[in-house]
């Protein structure tokens, strides 16, 4: 199995960790991850909420670059995964933006490229059964509230991922780790996205506190999340939650990745570990708990 | 509750000018208000995004460029996802976003038009976004400095922030894509 893969620009800062997970568990299961040479943004929300053009073109020059590599792309970022999937959907279905796409990169593109996000890649393409014969270690029924937020499941028309007001990929992962998926109701709320980034971080601190708050009262010890933005804001934004409500979570946020490759023996080096703001280290006790499978 | 508006400016309506930029027919919605409840940023702000398509099709000015929905918005499609009509009000607010920039409204606090313009810019000379080049910019244009101050020694040492940029070799076709769609701006 091989892919042209897309780091996006989040692999170099906040969410380098989520890129390192990947890039370990893939490699343990033999998936071939090949970087996009050359890549470069796909835009964001910055691009889409300023210019429909800039917002389409952006990313059609990566899926270009991939269809010259003639592999399927493999992105961990939510929001790449969400530009990438909208612009090969505008040039499919808008024949006005495809002229004008083609106009902006002197190349035609017609919106062919495949895009999966890698939990897609793990559970679809490489499959979950398989995935259960590698693991060497469990999550011991670690109560895991699977957290989705919306860039993956939203708008279903485009993205195509799973079911946008209940999706279950990341808790057949879940379970399929030998943890406890919970039945939860803030599975596709919104973080604040990008929000957080601006004078407007109060905002992001409420939805994050909401919740959190949700996944522990639902019996919540650890998120299991596939995208950066809800990543660093349910991580980073607890401390700035209890000084604002005296509520002291110490919810782990790890990525999925992150989850997989613990049950798989990866180091947590490798799996980035300590670049998480809240310590996953009550996660890491229950899966070294008698947990040696092989 | 009673919506009140003024009148819109003559020639094009403002309802109009978002039609054709976004693509959405307006005239479907029925005011169920189903994207109202389940909008994630309704409870922060001055109107829900119900209200907004309700003003424009009563024929709203230029004073909804105003509103802070437009700014707050997080395009999250929560709305989207739950409208029977099938009423796709992002693209809605990225036309009244970038009308309230090209009209010169006035805009609520967080700058999102500057932060946004700020994260493009880096783009545009990297090729890839620039998390301190950014910031600078942002804060720069905000004198917000104080703000989350306190997350940036963390960010640092856990290397959530890079300290030198990421070139893409591919800088030129990001610099064209650029130059076109400022070329196409308005068209
Ligand atoms: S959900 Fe759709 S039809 Fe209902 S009020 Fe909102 S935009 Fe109108
Ligand atoms: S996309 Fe904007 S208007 Fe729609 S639900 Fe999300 S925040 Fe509200």
């Amino acid at each position: 199995m091989r892919y042209a893969y897309y780091p996006g620009c989040s692999s170099e800062s906040s969410a380098r960790d989520q890129h390192t997970s990947s890039i370990a568990v893939t490699r343990a299961l033999g998936i071939d991850l090949v970087e996009i040479p050359g890549w470069s943004c796909c835009g964001a929300t910055p691009a889409h909420q300023t210019d429909r053009l800039l917002a389409a073109s952006l990313p059609a020059a990566n899926l270009l670059w991939a269809r010259d590599m003639g592999l399927d792309v493999a992105v961990n970022c939510a929001a790449c995964y969400n530009r990438l999937k909208t612009a090969n959907y505008e040039v499919q279905h808008q024949p006005e933006m495809r002229k004008k796409v083609a106009a902006a990169l002197n190349r035609d593109y017609d919106g062919s490229v495949k895009v999966r996000h890698i939990v897609e890649v793990l559970l679809e393409d490489f499959g979950v059964k398989n995935l259960e014969t590698r693991l060497r270690h469990s999550l011991n029924g670690l109560k895991i509230a699977a957290y989705y937020g919306c860039l993956l499941v939203r708008p279903h028309e485009v993205t195509q991922f799973d079911d946008p007001e209940n999706p279950q990929s990341v808790d057949t992962l879940v379970t399929a780790l030998g943890g406890e998926s919970l039945d939860w109701p803030c599975k596709v709320s919104c973080c604040g996205n990008s929000l957080s980034l601006t004078t407007r971080s109060d905002m992001v601190v409420d939805f994050s506190d909401a919740i959190i708050g949700m996944a522990a009262s639902a019996g919540a010890e650890c998120i299991a999340v596939a995208c950066p933005l809800c990543q660093v804001n349910l991580d980073l934004r607890q401390s700035d939650i209890q000084k604002k409500t005296g509520r002291n979570y110490q919810m782990p946020v790890l990525y999925i990745t992150q989850l997989i490759g613990l049950c798989l023996g990866l180091s947590f080096a490798e799996l980035g570990l300590n670049k998480l703001v809240v310590s996953p280290s009550a996660v890491i006790k229950v899966v070294n708990e008698n947990s040696f499978k092989f | 509750m009673t919506i009140r508006i003024k009148k819109g400016r003559t020639g094009q309506s403002l309802r109009d000018t978002v039609v054709q930029m976004s693509g959405v027919d307006l005239s479907a919605c029925y005011q169920c208000k189903k994207c109202s409840s389940g909008c994630t940023v309704s409870a922060h702000s001055q109107s829900p995004p119900s209200e907004i398509i309700r003003r424009l099709q009563l024929g709203a000015g230029d004073e909804l460029l105003r509103n802070d929905l437009i700014f707050t918005c997080v395009s999250c499609e929560t709305c989207y996802a739950r409208c029977p009509m099938g009423i796709d009000l992002v693209p809605v607010m990225d036309a009244l976003r970038a009308l309230a920039v090209q009209r010169k409204a006035a805009i609520p606090k967080g700058n999102v038009p500057l932060f946004n313009s700020a994260f493009l810019k880096t783009v545009h000379i990297f090729g890839r976004t620039y998390d301190l080049g950014l910031m600078a910019l942002y804060k720069i244009g905000t004198s917000s400095y104080s703000q989350d101050a306190d997350k940036i020694p963390l960010l640092i040492g856990k290397k959530k922030i890079a300290f030198l940029p990421s070139f893409s070799p591919n800088l030129k076709t990001v610099k064209r894509i650029f130059e076109i769609a400022r070329q196409n701006k308005g068209k």
